[in-house]
Parts: C-alpha cells; structure tokens; sequence
C-alpha cells in the first residue's frame, strides 16, 4: 500500500476501504522501518499527524464534504512555517525557532484536508544541490545509499522514493525540487514565479523562490500543484489570475505537439548515460506523434554565473535578518551590539551559507554593484529573453534535468564551484520565471534514476502537466520503487 | 581577492570568521569570482536590468485595520526578553 500514488489512495480513502488513521499509522510505521537509514526526515509529530487523520476521519462518517487532499499525507520541508512546528530551514541558526502563524500553502493543505506528516531535510537555507550542506544529518538516496539524493529539496525527494510519504512540498531557487526529483527518480515540479504564494516560506532569493509539488507521477504532481496554486493578497509577487486546475486536464494529450530541443544542453559535461535515456525519450515523444525542433539558448553558458550573483547578493540582504536580536541563534558571549551580530552570525550559519552571503555582499558593496549585480541582472534578462524566442517555436523544452546521476557522498565536498554546476540546466527557468517539471526517463546500467526536464512558458502549468503526463501514460518509468523499500 | 578584502565584506555581512576560515573563504571566493567574471564577455548595452520575472510594481492594499499578531506569540521567540520587549546589550554608554 505504501507503494501506491496519491490519487490511488485516496480513491481507496473514499470508498471508505481504509481509514486516514490507519493509512498514517502505515506511513509513521515506515519513516520509523526507513528513516534511520534514508534520513529524510528532521521532525515528525506522530500525535498531530494522527490527530488530523482522525478528524478526516470522524468527517468523513458524518457525511461532510472533504477536500482533494482527504486524509492523504504530505511531508513538508523544514523551510515553510506550520504553527507552532520545528522550521529550522536545516540550520543551527533556527534550531530552537517554532513560527507563530501557518503559510499560505498550509493553510492550503489543511482546507484540502491533507494529512501534515513531518519536516524534511535540505541543504541549509536551501544552499545546495545534494542536501549535505545540512546542519544535522546526511540524506541519502533511496536508490543507493551511498550516494546524495540531490538538493536542496533532498529530504522532500527521498521521503517520496523511499514510500515514506507519498507526497511532498519543497522549494525551487535554482533547481532544487527538479533536481532531488530526478536523482531519486520521482516527479517535481517548479511552478511559474508567482503562481503560489511565498508568504510563510522562508526566504532564499525573492525572486526566484518557488514552491513546488513532489509525487511517484505527473497525475499526483498536478493534484498537489492544485492544491496550494492560487492568489494569496500577503504576497505581494503571487500573481491575481485564476489558477489553472490540472488535476481535471492532464490526461488530454497536446495535438499538434511541437518540442524544443536545446543544442547547449547536450555540450560537454553531460553524463553519456543520462544523454542515452533523454535522446531515448525524445525519440518516446517523436514516436507518438510530437514535432521536434532544435532550439537554440545562446546565453544558457552565462546563467550560473550570473544566478550566483543574482541569488547571493538577494540571499544576503534575506540572511541580514538573523542578527540574534528577535529570533534564532544568539552568541553567549559579546562585548557589544555589533560584536553581538557578528558571533551570533558567525556560530550560527554553515560554510555554504557564509560563502553565499560573502558573495552576495561583495556584489552589492560599493564600487562593485554595477560589475557584479547590475550586469548580472542584464545578463539574466538576455537569458529571458532566450526562452520567449524557444517559446514562440515550440510547446515545451525538454533535456536533461541534471548533468549526472547521483553522485556519491562526500564527492564534490570541497569543490563549490563543480557543486553548482548541478543545476546547470534548472537554473535558467528560475531566473526567466517559466514553470519546469523533471519526470523519470530511465535508469543507468548501475541503477540510478535519470530525470527528463520540460519547460514551457510562463504561468503555461497545465500544457506542461499535460505533455508530462503523454510520456508517462507511454513509459513505466514512474512505477519503478527502489529495491530498498521492497 | 585577497584576504584584506575579504575581512572588508565579511565586516559589511558582520560575519565573524576564524583565521582559518578567512583563509578558505579567500581561496573559494576567488575562484568563485574568476568564474563568474566570464559575465564580462556578454555585451550588455542598452540592456534593461531584469530584478525579477514579473512585470507588475507597485502591489497596494486598502490600508484598513487587521488583526496582528500577539506580543506573546511575537516575543516567544526572542533570544532574550525584558518584559515585552526584546533584550539586548547596551548600545549607548
């Protein structure tokens, strides 16, 4: 049971077949079985999971109307505020803080009645792209325990591969729901910038944050995105349009379908197994029935160069906040204010989180703003502009989520700079503000997940739900579960 | 760049470094600053700066009253508290 979708689930759930208490004991049961050997969780409220499950429950007796979401669980990862829960975005800077109020997306979860499992792993404050920059624990990948299931997301990625839960939310600054999704071989998606609300997530880069759904496939994906999609007046970048609802269309095929195929994004560094199983894919798509066309990003070489200057110098002025004075880690020891700050900040962050805020700073110091963090923001519009010409060719853009499998635990430790060349290819939609899912495509002959990415324009969801969900239907890839959770 | 420089921005960021941590930060900073000054090749006249996707500026609400939130729950997170309000060291002599 543990092995089924979402959707599945909750069919079982509606026809009354199996309680909301007793399908989230099942999930406690496994995180306890699992857990200690995937750590993808950093919390779990046994009595408030079963608490919400029951009230599902008793509802459901009395014949209420209940939401999409009906007592089916959802892992949350640690950096969305629920009332009165751990949020320690994996930092020892948050360690002790527990937020006053729910964000939007909870307060979306909890009308759709879905079931708060637990807080999940990630890179701290989601710097990262293989969830080791953790404070706390070390996740590792379902399909192999040896190695990084990706990041930061990595906690919300694992839970779902390992059946621990069978949804999760996470955010996407960079990559970092795609990413996770195609290492640990589930569905993620990253919505358009500004299809849901910020308001209760904790702030990485503005203006490129996204939250976003992860599932075993599009279907549970699309049912998630639904739930927390919408307009939100406390965010002031959540965008007033409807949004689309795709759990209703995802199953109508795009006719005619035409699909890019970016040049740059078959150039050095991609992984000769990974390239194997996306040519494979296209080919999936050209065989039933899909035009490709060759696309071209001339600026995709610039876009992490310029996303690291985009996001840390907007992370540095986001991480000013913790100074020690109103909430978070406060140094013992100080002889003043400043002094004060600077402890506080200095015992409280991780390496990667300095190195960020460093660079970030030294963008927007005086005398370097307009070399570093003004040009990059000319560069990043150069690379929007890419996209909408792709766009104007085709329906979606599909390649390669990520340039490798995943790679093994402490293997790109003391190399920044090759860690971010991991979101090469996730980069650019945060940065143009397009929507992306990454769905699996296939395997390497040692047996690790390979993610195809889609792209399509912005606030476009449905279409990309539905182009993701015409591989799918075609493909097995998505049924596949780990050796390890048999 | 150098380690003096480095010291200078992490004054600005007033984040306290160890010596030795002064010392990788420089290494990896620069390294990281040699990377992304290939931005330099791109030919940026009369480019407009792009600070985020959206085209909209300016978002205002009807400025009425609502509810906030309680100084308990405000304040239950505070490092340190005198009564209701955050405790901090003395900043005047």
């Amino acid at each position: 049971m543990l092995e089924r979708t979402a959707r599945e689930l909750s069919d079982l759930l509606a026809r009354c077949e199996i309680s909301a208490e007793t399908l989230t004991q099942a999930f406690l049961q496994a995180i306890r079985q699992r857990d200690p050997q995937v750590r993808a969780f950093l919390h779990v409220d046994e009595d408030a999971a079963l608490e919400q499950a029951r009230s599902v429950d008793a509802r459901r007796r009395r014949g209420e109307s209940l939401g999409s979401l009906a007592g089916v669980p959802v892992a949350i990862k640690d950096l969305i505020c629920v009332r009165g829960q751990p949020a320690t975005c994996a930092s020892k800077m948050l360690q002790t803080f527990r937020p006053p109020y729910d964000a939007h997306v909870i307060e979306r979860l909890r009308q759709a009645d879905a079931v708060l499992l637990g807080r999940t792993n990630m890179d701290e404050f989601a710097m990262g792209s293989s969830t080791e920059n953790s404070a706390f624990q070390t996740t590792r990948n379902p399909w192999d325990l040896e190695r990084i299931p990706g990041g930061s997301s990595g906690g919300s990625a694992a839970a779902v591969a390992a059946c621990e839960t069978p949804l999760a939310l996470g955010s996407d600054t960079g990559g970092s729901i795609r990413q996770p999704a195609a290492l640990c071989g589930v569905v993620g998606m990253k919505p358009s910038y500004g299809r849901v609300s910020r308001y209760g997530l904790i702030a990485f880069a503005s203006s490129l944050d996204q939250i976003g759904p992860f599932g075993h496939d599009v279907a549970d994906a699309a049912l998630l995105f639904d739930a927390v999609a919408g307009h939100d007046p406390r965010d002031s970048t959540s965008v007033n349009r409807p949004a689309p609802i795709c759990r209703q269309t995802f199953d109508r095929d795009i006719e005619p379908l035409a699909l890019g195929v970016v040049r740059e994004h078959f150039d050095a560094g991609l992984d000769s197994e990974v390239e194997r199983a996306v040519r494979e894919a296209i080919r999936v798509y050209e065989r039933l029935g899909a035009k490709i066309v060759e696309v071209s990003l001339p600026h995709a070489k610039y876009a992490v160069a310029t996303y690291y200057l985009v996001a840390t110098a907007e992370a540095s002025s986001n991480l000013a906040r913790y100074d020690g004075v109103h909430f978070g880690h406060r140094s013992r020891e100080h002889s003043d204010l400043i002094d004060m700050y600077c402890r506080s900040r200095g015992e409280g962050f991780g390496p990667e989180v300095k190195r960020r805020i460093m660079l970030g700073t030294h963008a927007l110091s005086s005398g370097y703003k307009d070399a570093y963090y003004l040009k990059a923001l000319k560069v990043r519009r150069l690379i929007h502009d890419d996209y909408a010409r792709a766009f104007g060719q085709c329906d979606a853009i599909l390649g390669p989520t990520s340039p490798t499998p995943a790679f093994k635990i402490g293997e790109r430790g003391n190399d920044p700079l090759a860690m971010y060349l991991a979101d090469i290819y996730t980069i650019g939609a945060n940065l143009a503000g397009i929507p992306g899912i990454s769905i699996p495509c296939g395997f390497t002959r040692s047996g690790l997940p390979v993610g195809l990415q889609l792209l399509a324009a912005p606030f476009e969801e449905e279409k990309l739900f539905r182009i993701a969900r015409t591989f799918e239907r075609a493909t097995d890839w998505h049924t596949r579960r780990p050796r390890f959770v048999s | 760049m150098n380690a003096q420089e480095v010291q200078w921005v992490a004054h600005l960021a007033r984040l306290q470094l160890t010596p030795t941590g002064l010392e990788t930060m420089t290494r990896q900073l620069s390294a990281i600053v040699d990377y992304v000054d290939r931005l330099k090749e791109v030919n940026t006249e009369d480019v407009e700066p792009m600070g985020h996707a959206l085209s909209f500026s300016n978002v205002f609400r009807d400025d009425g009253p609502a509810a906030s939130l309680p100084v308990a729950d405000a304040l239950a997170n505070a490092p340190q508290r005198r009564g209701d309000f955050y405790g901090v060291p003395a900043v005047l002599e």
